[in-house]
């Protein structure tokens, strides 16, 4: 069995600028911030970044990543929106393809199974058709004539074809894993990390522990908390802290006073300034010096 | 003896409470997926008295027993099942659910937006985004709180549609009508339906203290109103002992709305 531990300097290594990279996760939960620390620190530009948005594209908008992002929101859970992506948005300096977070799901489930479009009512009536028009609807094929219509209603009905939403990369952030990349998800919510990873080209699991394969599930953790499995996953890098700020649980909780000031930074350019150069635009062990500082 | 009156010194927030709880009336064994706080003690308020088949989550990914205070610490919740995200759409396709969303725009048809005041090329304000909000309202009972009612919020046309109002959904056709159903749009002034014609916006109930001419003048739009417009009811004594000392002892409602 292949040995696919790595760094995030190599999984980060492995992009190139107009890629779409699709991050785990959801809203400022689990979050595979090194990764997105490294991604801001590099000269990579012009991403399409895929989430169910956090701080991640808070980040990635703040330091000039990002061209598009493709999202249903973008929040920090307990700060309803990010300052960041509000301000990025408000300058026009970002493109959004927002859909409605069901819709979100199918996408990437559509690229996963490999066929272009899943059908679904989520979308129909609202607005998110027509500031998508790339969007199309698709009618079923099944009239009121056909054995399969179970109600008149559903004959030829019209609904939306949510498009596959291809990721060129995919990054995830577990509580364990093991190096044959299966990823271990010990919070109660595994989201749709592994549909991220199943909708990508390359696949790019983090974890806060490396163990030996076999041993991750145990007593305390049944086998159905590996939520990865190694078919979904090309390279696992340990990074203890990797999802900080945001919640990883049990390993930590959200850091909501680094949160704040993360957020309270938009404000002002030049807090912005002084922000980033402590805490972003800085390697991974000196980010961890940074924080565990804070904590003294 | 004189028993004292327990229905005195109501606050609006009481009130609201009973109107968010009533949306779930008779509801059986669905969802109930309140947003802010006087909606999430309706909710509990519901579950503990006349809808005990409501369904609730910890708000994080499962299914909680009971209906808990919410000065409950997580670590003393009771979790029955699993409700991770992906299972929640599995529910609100499925149409198992009466969802209650804040909007930050409401239109008298119904529509509501949390994406962007502006045009949403070009937003003047960015919101949190569409969320759930397309998919719920043509899936599933939806309905709308609005703890800050004015021209500013109920307005003649939302500037992006998330939630699907009467119009929007008949133009788009069967697939878009079939389960849809907005139902009530509860604010701290009064409670609203579409039970019109034209399914159009009706006030439904003005909170006790509220004149109809006061909502009519805090609403963007030309509201109906029913000749025979009647007060949000009182809370019963059980259901105020309930949401004072049991759900709600911090009196968090009453920074929600205040009186």
């Amino acid at each position: 069995m292949s040995d696919k531990s790595a760094t995030v300097g190599d999984m980060v290594g492995e992009l190139r600028s107009g890629m779409t990279i699709g991050i785990g996760g959801w809203g400022s939960r689990r979050k595979p911030m090194a990764v997105v620390r490294a991604i801001c620190n590099s000269d990579l530009h012009d991403l399409t970044v895929v989430a169910y948005g956090g701080p991640d594209v808070g980040l990635l908008c703040a330091t000039g990543k990002v061209c598009k992002v493709v999202c249903g929101f973008v929040t920090l859970d307990s700060i309803a929106l990010d300052p960041h992506w509000r301000a990025a948005r408000q300058a026009g300096r970002v493109e959004v393809m927002e859909v409605d977070e069901g819709m979100f799901f199918l996408g990437l489930q559509a690229a996963a199974w490999r066929v272009p479009f899943l059908p679904t009512r989520a979308g129909l009536g609202s607005d998110v058709l027509g500031i998508n028009p790339d969007l199309r609807l698709v009618r079923s094929p099944y009239g009121a004539d056909s054995p399969f219509v179970a109600d008149p209603a559903d004959a030829d009905v019209e609904l939306v074809a949510m498009p596959a939403l291809h990721l060129d990369a995919a990054f995830v952030h577990t509580n364990r894993a093991d190096a044959a990349g299966n990823g271990q998800v010990l919070s109660p919510d595994p989201f749709f990390d592994p549909l991220f990873l199943g909708a990508a080209d390359r696949r790019f699991v983090t974890t806060e522990l490396l163990v030996a394969n076999g041993e991750l599930a145990d007593g305390d953790h049944p086998l159905s908390t590996v939520a990865v499995h190694r078919m979904l996953t090309d390279a696992v890098a340990e990074v203890p802290g990797g999802a900080h700020f945001t919640a990883n649980p049990p390993d930590y909780d959200r850091d909501e006073a680094f949160q704040k000031e993360y957020a309270s930074a938009a404000g002002d350019p030049g807090e912005w300034e002084a922000f980033a150069q402590r805490y972003v635009l800085v390697g991974e062990d000196e980010y961890r010096a940074r924080v565990k500082e804070r904590e003294q | 003896m004189t028993v004292p009156d327990v229905t005195s010194g109501v606050s609006r927030a009481e009130y609201c409470v009973i109107a968010c709880a009533d949306a779930w009336r008779g509801a059986g064994e669905i969802m109930a997926s309140p947003f802010g706080i006087i909606p999430s003690l309706g909710a509990r308020l519901a579950k503990r008295t006349f809808a005990p088949d409501l369904v609730l989550t910890d708000g994080e990914a499962a299914l909680v027993v009971g209906a808990p205070s919410l000065a409950a610490p997580p670590s003393d919740l009771v979790r029955e099942a699993p409700m991770p995200y992906r299972s929640v759409f599995d529910v609100v396709w499925s149409g198992r659910r009466h969802i209650m969303m804040m909007a930050s725009q409401i239109d008298c048809e119904g529509n509501q937006n949390i994406s962007a005041v502006g045009p949403h090329a070009a937003p003047e304000v960015q919101l949190v985004g569409v969320r759930g909000a397309p998919g719920n309202s043509v899936n599933h009972p939806t309905s709308y709180w609005v703890p800050d009612h004015s021209v500013r919020t109920f307005v003649e046309h939302v500037d992006v549609v998330c939630g699907v109002g009467y119009a929007r959904a008949a133009a788009a056709g069967a697939g878009a009508t079939r389960f849809h159903d907005v139902r009530l749009v509860v604010s701290n002034l009064g409670v609203f339906d579409f039970e019109t014609r034209d399914r159009t916006m009706r006030l439904r109930s003005y909170h006790p203290g509220v004149s109809v001419d006061e909502i009519a003048a805090a609403t963007g739009f030309a509201l109906s109103v029913p000749p025979d417009v009647a007060e949000t009811r009182m809370p019963t004594p059980e259901e105020l002992e309930l949401l004072r000392n049991e759900l709600d002892p911090g009196s968090r409602r009453d920074r929600e709305v205040r009186s």
